[in-house]
């Protein structure tokens, strides 16, 4: 790269500040919350760089981990003890409605 | 009204609300065991939420977000009525390292595009209890953030609202709490082998 050249040089664009941006703003993307500009923006740059790639893939799989991970079923009677206790608190609350 | 006919609304009510709300029963509880590390108290949980939110059910606004709303009672219930009851101090302080803790420790970040599956893989030989563990091993204001968003999905403006803080204030716990993850997770992998004990990232 021919840095301390004042000709303007496309490879400027890109790293290191691309990366930065990016890795900055990694959760956002991975969460959904950014705009779709930004987030093509983002796609663009990981399309061409390797190691924010591969960053993100990362995050993005441990993300699926955890929410894979956590999920659990109710236990079997959970649903009809609540149901008795919700039909038990409306028998005994007379005028809530 | 008559008494019969309050009767038959309130059943009417009562129906209504079970229609709409039990189908997140089962996340519910999985955030419950989350919280409290305990089935029977997790359990309890989810029913306190179910009676708080039925007596409440004629406030929630129609077409605003019952699940969110669910959330929001089951958090304030286990923050009011669990955490009060344990005897130690919630734990606050976080060691979190530095940002993608896991991910540069496996090499990441150094490799180049040939590699950039190895990382991944490592996450594959976790097993789902690890993870558990080690979600349930952050403090309980990062962790509650975490199941929010990568367990239900819930967006930040979503979790600000369930847990009544600025948004600045999610992301902040999300991130942080994300750092501590990989770092308990990256521990895990060194106690088991599964990751070089070399525990100094590269620069």
């Amino acid at each position: 790269m021919d840095q301390g050249e004042s000709n303007f040089n496309v490879e400027d664009l890109f790293k290191p500040s691309d990366c930065e941006d990016a890795l900055h703003r990694l959760y956002h993307f991975l969460d959904g919350e950014l705009t779709s500009e930004r987030k093509s923006a983002i796609s663009k740059h990981l399309s061409d760089c390797g190691p924010c790639l591969a960053a993100f893939d990362f995050e993005a799989e441990l993300k699926a981990v955890v929410g894979r991970s956590c999920r659990e079923h109710a236990p079997s009677g959970l649903k009809d003890r609540i149901a008795a206790a919700i039909a038990e608190a409306s028998e005994s609350t007379p005028g809530t409605v | 009204m008559s008494l019969a006919a309050g009767r038959v609304v309130e059943m009417a009510d009562s129906r209504q609300f079970s229609s709409d709300a039990m189908e997140y029963m089962s996340s519910l509880y999985g955030a419950a065991l989350r919280m409290t590390r305990n089935p029977a108290d997790a359990e309890d949980l989810v029913q306190e939420t179910y009676l708080k939110a039925f007596r409440a059910y004629g406030s929630f606004q129609e077409g605003t977000n019952l699940k969110a709303w669910l959330y929001r009672i089951l958090t304030n219930t286990f923050i009011n009525t669990y955490r009060a009851r344990r005897r130690r101090p919630e734990q606050t302080e976080l060691d979190e390292g530095e940002d993608l803790y896991l991910f540069r420790r496996l090499g990441g970040l150094e490799a180049v595009a040939a590699s950039r599956s190895a990382e991944e893989e490592v996450l594959e030989h976790f097993t789902e209890s690890e993870v558990k563990e080690a979600v349930e091993m952050l403090p309980e204001q990062f962790r509650i953030a975490v199941l929010l968003a990568d367990v239900e999905g819930f967006s930040y403006k979503e979790i600000a609202e369930i847990l009544d803080v600025p948004i600045g204030t999610v992301m902040s716990r999300l991130h942080r709490g994300r750092k501590a993850l990989e770092k308990t997770l990256h521990e895990f992998g060194v106690a088991r082998g599964l990751v070089a004990s070399a525990s100094e990232a590269p620069a």
